[in-house]
């Protein structure tokens, strides 16, 4: 609340600030806004950045460095007796006073000791805050009175602001940038520690998954194998029916839609395939384990085959059908980038409608569609809510397609579900196993759209 | 001065000589209510080159697409009248497109090669056809084209590669090549010089001129000189009728209508 008042005062501070550069400027011309180097606004914006800008990253800074200095008042506030506690408890008893102080009830603390520093704790929080309002204040009062003392005709407002524009945008992207790569890096750094405990070569080629570890020494049974052979497999099974559904489907949808459907057909029929990827996956979840596992085991038994009700062919079937519109919006794209004078050509010459689309339209769109596919397919690798739903859990190495198998990103999700503790192999497994899914959906990514980027250049 | 569609256009010179390969009578073509072709009549003679010529949107091209049905491709278009080729209506709902496509062949303004080898570009109007059997009479079908086209000799090395990344020129060469693949007896040609620069322009002029023996072409264009050059018939068209038609060397000496005269003197369109 009180942080929110210290904002909107910085703000309305600015606003003013902005005004009285504005005016400044007009009145230092004597009203002819013309002669004025850049506009009256951007004299305002000038203003009101040296306002806000200096006073908003001195609380970033201050807000930044507070725990640590507090913590460390705290600590040397505290009865000499506590001086001598391991550093565990220290840090327990920090964690307890900041809670306390957070809270502001005391009913709940551990002994004199804790109650004491929280009450010390929240005391040099509030003066804290109350010099760093006033601290923040002052600079963009200072700030803005210094930045409003040189306003003139000749002061380049317009080059400043846009430069301060340009460094928040830099900020921005920087900000995206390494926020993807510290994510990159923590993956690489916890499957390093996963690495230092299974050999690399045991987790890439090892045959037998089975992540249970022995709690006890004695116990037998779960002792811990990490061979991810048997979940890319199964990741690639399943990927493997579910383009053979979406592929087929996906790519005669498109052309019929691009090359035969007259408009009005196109009207209705293009959104309503678009409703097919507005539908959240675990809609398609639940649509796999309710109607088409059970559907495909009925089948099966009439057909004296045994379908597991966690068979790959549903959960493939049903995430097909999924990425049906992915492909088919993609296609549809490149197929109505084809140049239309090919077609003439192609008919020019006598060629029937399908001869065209066989022989001219669909290999002029070919590199699209492959990098639309491999879109998809990286999709389809990277997809989750549909195979926790409705593919196994147990590891099976297997082609079969009428089998249970598991998938990289249903065992990340097991694995990580529960309790667990973050040093033991079988929870640092997931970040290797997340990692190589994340080297193979980016290097699809990569060359799908560097196929298609190569394709959109040929025609424009 | 008003145009009415009761006007008759001015038949100067000769008439076609012989029997018309292509005869065009009342012809219309509307796109949805706008009518961009008023009642023409014109004949194209066998073994002749007509160049049809007139201000931009005048209808020239439209004309054109009517004479291979092209038109049929068009969301909206309508043509009523009667084009025959040989006699036969080709509106006719007996005759089939795909077959009247192969007896009239087109070139168009831009040169659209697929994005095949050179080889397959030529040979896909005779594969589409059936016209050749085994691979050598392909090769002899492939290779005869693109001599007539001019073109041979200057891609023979590399006949597997893509005809797309030839020059303009070769391009639009590699388009008659294509066309004349599959012997029709007509070419039509829609601008066919005008993305190209006037060395390429020269050579594809000599090839028209060339191919007048053994085929009747129908060129649209929009350089007097080029019209003057290759052919030997001229039809003048405006506002969507046919003003004048009649000797190319007359047509150009010796206009009758006083639109004819303006537009090739250059005082309009
Ligand atoms: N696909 C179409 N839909 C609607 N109107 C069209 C279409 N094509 C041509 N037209 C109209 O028909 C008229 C004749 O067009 P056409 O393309 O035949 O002219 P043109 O003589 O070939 O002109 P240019 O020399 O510029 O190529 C024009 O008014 C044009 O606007
Ligand atoms: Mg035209």
């Amino acid at each position: 609340m009180q942080f929110v008042t210290l904002l909107a005062s910085l703000s309305l501070l600015s606003v003013v600030l902005y005004r009285m550069g504005r005016g400044r400027a007009i009145r230092s011309v004597g009203g002819n806004a013309a002669t004025l180097h850049s506009l009256p606004s951007y004299y305002g914006y000038y203003v009101a950045l040296w306002c806000g800008v200096p006073a908003v990253m001195l609380i970033a800074v201050w807000l930044a460095g507070e725990p640590f200095l507090l913590k460390s008042l705290v600590l040397d506030g505290l009865p000499s007796e506590a001086g001598g506690l391991p550093a565990a408890r220290l840090s327990l008893l920090v964690n307890e006073v900041r809670q306390l102080a957070a809270s502001g009830d005391y009913r709940f603390a551990s002994g004199d000791v804790a109650r004491a520093a929280a009450e010390h704790y929240r005391e040099l929080r509030s003066i804290s805050f109350a010099a760093m309002s006033v601290a923040a204040l002052a600079l963009a009062i200072a700030c803005g009175v210094h930045a409003l003392r040189r306003v003139s005709p000749s002061l380049r407002a317009r080059n400043r602001v846009e430069g301060a524009v340009q460094v928040f945008l830099i900020t921005s992207s920087t900000i995206a940038i390494f926020t993807t790569i510290g994510i990159v890096l923590s993956l690489v750094f916890e499957s390093l520690r996963f690495f230092r405990l299974v050999p690399i070569t045991d987790f890439i080629f090892g045959l037998d998954w089975s992540p249970q570890m022995a709690m006890r020494q004695e116990q037998v049974g779960a002792s811990g194998a990490f061979g991810a052979v048997p979940l890319f497999a199964g990741t690639l099974l399943i990927s493997v029916i579910a383009m053979a559904v979406a592929v087929p489907v996906g790519l005669l949808s498109a052309i019929y839609m691009a090359e035969y459907a007259d408009r009005r057909f196109r009207a209705v029929a293009k959104p309503l395939l678009e409703v097919l990827a507005g539908i959240p996956t675990v809609v398609y979840g639940f649509f796999a384990v309710v109607t088409v596992a059970p559907f495909l085991r009925q089948l099966g038994e009439t057909a004296g085959l045994t379908i597991a009700s966690e068979s790959a062919l549903a959960t493939g079937i049903v995430m097909g059908v999924m990425i049906i519109p992915f492909i088919s919006s993609l296609s549809d794209d490149v197929i109505c980038a084809v140049p239309e004078s090919l077609r003439h050509g192609s008919y020019g010459l006598g060629a029937t409608r399908s001869e065209t689309i066989k022989q001219v339209v669909i290999p002029a769109a070919l590199p699209g569609i492959v990098g639309g596919v491999l879109l998809a397919v990286s999709r389809a690798i990277g997809e989750t809510m549909i195979v926790v739903m409705a593919a196994g859990l147990s590891a099976h190495l297997t082609a079969n397609p009428f089998a249970s198998v598991t998938t990289v990103t249903v065992q990340i999700v097991s694995l990580l579900v529960g309790d667990q503790e973050f040093d033991s192999p079988k929870t640092l497994s997931a970040f290797a196993l997340g990692l190589v899914l994340f080297v193979v959906t980016l290097g699809l990514n990569v060359v799908a759209l560097s196929v298609v980027r190569k394709y959109r250049e040929k025609y424009d | 001065m008003p145009l009415t569609s009761e006007f008759l256009p001015y038949q100067s010179g000769r008439n076609v000589a012989g029997p018309a390969k292509v005869s065009a009578r009342g012809v219309n073509v509307f796109y949805g209510d706008k009518q961009a072709l008023k009642a023409v009549d014109l004949d194209i003679g066998t073994n002749e080159v007509t160049a049809l010529i007139g201000p931009s949107g005048c209808g020239k091209s439209t004309f054109l697409r009517c004479l291979n049905r092209m038109n049929d491709l068009i969301e909206g278009a309508r043509v009523t009248g009667t084009i025959t080729l040989d006699r036969q209506d080709i509106y006719d709902r007996a005759l089939d497109v795909v077959q009247l496509r192969a007896r009239v062949g087109m070139v168009f303004q831009k040169p659209n090669p697929f994005p095949k080898s050179i080889y397959d570009n030529v040979a896909y109007g005779p594969r589409i056809h059936g016209l050749a059997q085994t691979a050598a009479e392909f090769d002899e079908i492939v290779e005869g084209s693109l001599q007539r086209a001019g073109l041979f000799d200057e891609v023979k090395d590399r006949l597997d590669e893509p005809g797309t990344g030839l020059s303009g020129g070769q391009q639009q060469r590699l388009c008659i090549a294509r066309a004349i693949a599959v012997s029709p007896e007509v070419i039509l040609m829609d601008e066919p010089c005008s993305a190209l620069d006037p060395i390429a322009t020269a050579k594809v002029e000599e090839l028209i001129d060339e191919l007048r023996e053994n085929f009747t072409i129908v060129i649209v264009t929009h350089s007097m000189q080029q019209a003057a050059r290759v052919s030997q018939r001229t039809a003048f068209f405006h506002l969507g009728e046919l003003v004048e038609v009649g000797d190319t060397e007359q047509i150009f000496t010796n206009p009758r209508h006083k639109l004819t005269q303006g537009y090739i003197t250059g005082r309009f369109g």
